[in-house]
């Protein structure tokens, strides 16, 4: 229950933050509320928002976030076998499949928990959410200049605090550092939105390069 | 109309690939090689986004008050501290430093 409502807490935070963050990027009240009813994965709307005020075009910038969004298709995978939910019904689950949902009914001990608590996670956290979201976009015109607030930092800092859970050995580190060191470098060569689609690389590249050190250090 | 056409398509790979997950026959994305790259997937787009949105101004790269509100969040971080703490420290650390001119 505590752990239920710090979560509501954070998410709460992060769907007003968000909400700033795009009206600040320049996006309407309209399309801040669109993005939150029916996107609803917050790191892809954030890198949505990042990429367009940095100037990207809407192909490149949809790209990240839908790149950030492919996790969600792991949880699905995990979570199909647990619900076991109706074909019918799975349509309308799917909108529910993030961090959060995935997370409270994976450590559920029974289908029946797991099922209670995917449903009442996904809806509180799908009505927060969006009502904070619209709370930002309307707070952020009544703040006027939201970079004197330091509200640009919260974009940011939302990121941070959703990679450092995820740098548990060497091989994540490793590709933090390679995609910091390729964002950063190639954002004065190339068009908005297209270093952090590089930066990704960092990824495969690295899941390869420990792939032949493992493979030679059988061999050896 | 971009960031409309932007919003479409975000919304449309999006949901496609929650519901990808809960429709594929498991076992289809179960390759451990397929595994391990989703996971680090978000751990270079997060860094590069992190450090992108901290330093970047435009296309030029600059340090200015969002670097110490970056740094706040990540000493708040090492302390453990609450999501929410962790963001209240970068923004707060950031304004604070703009006020006083930097």
């Amino acid at each position: 229950m505590r752990d239920a409502l710090g979560v509501g807490v954070a998410v709460g935070l992060s769907g007003f933050a968000f909400g700033v963050t795009s009206a600040g990027s320049g996006l309407t009240l309209l399309q801040t509320c669109a993005l939150s009813l029916l996107v609803f994965t917050g790191a892809s709307q954030f890198a949505l928002v990042g990429a367009l005020a940095a100037g990207g075009g809407p192909f490149t910038a949809a790209a990240g976030a839908f790149f950030l969004g492919v996790r969600n298709a792991f949880y699905g995978l995990r979570l199909s076998q647990l619900l076991a939910l109706p074909r019918a019904v799975r349509p309308f689950a799917a909108q529910w499949v993030i961090d959060e949902t995935a997370a409270v009914a994976l450590a559920q001990p029974t289908r029946r928990s797991a099922r209670i608590g995917f449903l009442v996670t996904g809806l509180s956290l799908y009505v927060l959410w969006n009502l904070t979201t619209l709370l930002g976009a309307l707070g952020a015109e009544a703040l006027g200049d939201t970079d004197a607030w330091g509200l640009d930092a919260a974009g940011p800092a939302v990121f941070l605090a959703l990679l450092a859970p995820m740098l548990k050995t060497g091989t994540e580190r490793v590709v933090a550092g390679l995609a910091v060191l390729l964002g950063l470098g190639l954002l004065p060569l190339l068009p908005a939105g297209v270093p952090v689609l590089l930066a990704a690389l960092a990824a495969p590249v690295v899941l390869w390069a420990d792939g032949r050190r493992k493979g030679q250090g059988d061999q050896g | 109309m971009n960031v409309w056409i932007a919003i479409g398509v975000t919304v449309l790979g999006c949901y496609a690939v929650k519901l990808a997950g809960l429709l594929v026959p498991a076992g289809a994305l179960e390759r451990p090689v397929v595994k391990r790259l989703a996971a680090l997937l978000p751990v270079a787009l997060l860094a590069a986004l992190t450090a992108q949105q901290t330093f970047a101004d435009g296309q030029t790269l600059v340090l200015d008050a969002r670097a110490a509100g970056l740094g706040a969040a990540a000493v708040a971080l090492m302390l453990r501290a609450p999501f929410l703490l962790v963001v209240a420290a970068a923004v707060l650390v950031t304004a604070g430093v703009r006020a006083m001119g930097a």
